[in-house]
């Protein structure tokens, strides 16, 4: 069964990310929203989780919530961005959703 | 396909309730069908009919029955959390003693207040549960 995860809190703040990644299996997509954006940025020290993590699951970003947080442009290889559209799209194509408050 | 959408968080403190409301816009816009929206925990403040932030910024419990007007949604309030908070409507006012109430109704095509079964109605019935809060 795929899952898409969402993740909407800074990893700098909270652990929803960790939980995230520990817990999601390959296969799975997970996304970025709201604050959850920052862990999508290059060079920080999430930056080889998520780069580990893209090797067996789909990660994307919501490109609104990236652009309101100054992280356009510094996002790391391999992550997906999507619009509101595209995060409905992700919802339907998944069989259920989780997220990581 | 049928997504049932949760509001965990009030307007203004946390982006849930934009989130949540960008989300089901854009579902109705490609289509889906939204079964219900369901306000619970601080989510009861977006029902409010008496918020008035400055002119320049966004509604967001206007937004919310705007489109429930628009698309015929169906805006559920949890009952013990809004009562826990001061969100009445007419009934509820009347049941507690209260002169006033708040609850946006639209007239009938706005928020209305019942229980938590109607969660767990939209967790069954709907083909995907959104869960946005903090």
């Amino acid at each position: 069964m795929a899952i898409l995860h969402t993740v909407n809190k800074s990893p700098f703040e909270r652990n929803a990310l960790a939980s995230c990644l520990r817990l999601s299996k390959a296969g799975s997509a997970i996304l970025f929203i709201e604050d959850g954006v920052y862990a999508a940025m290059s060079g920080s020290r999430f930056a080889d989780d998520i780069s580990a993590a893209i090797a067996d699951r789909k990660v994307y970003v919501l490109g609104p919530d990236m652009e309101a947080r100054g992280v356009a442009g510094k996002i790391i290889d391999g992550i997906t961005v999507v619009d509101y559209n595209g995060f409905v799209d992700l919802v339907a194509e998944n069989d259920s959703v989780q997220a990581w408050l | 396909m049928k997504f049932g959408i949760l509001v965990n968080e009030g307007p203004y403190q946390h982006q849930a309730s934009d989130t949540a409301y960008q989300f089901t816009k854009a579902a109705l816009a490609q289509g889906h069908e939204i079964f219900r929206v369901f306000f619970y925990h601080d989510g009861v403040y977006n029902a409010t009919s008496i918020s008035a932030p400055p002119q320049d910024d966004r509604n967001v419990a206007q937004q919310w029955a705007d489109l429930a007007e628009e698309h015929n949604l169906d805006l559920v309030v949890c009952v013990a959390a809004a009562l826990r908070r001061g969100i009445l409507d007419e009934e509820q006012a009347q049941k507690s003693s209260n002169t006033t109430y708040n609850l946006e109704t639209k007239e009938g095509n706005g928020f209305r207040i019942s229980g938590l079964g109607q969660l767990l109605e939209a967790g069954i019935q709907a083909d995907r549960l959104v869960t946005f809060g903090d």
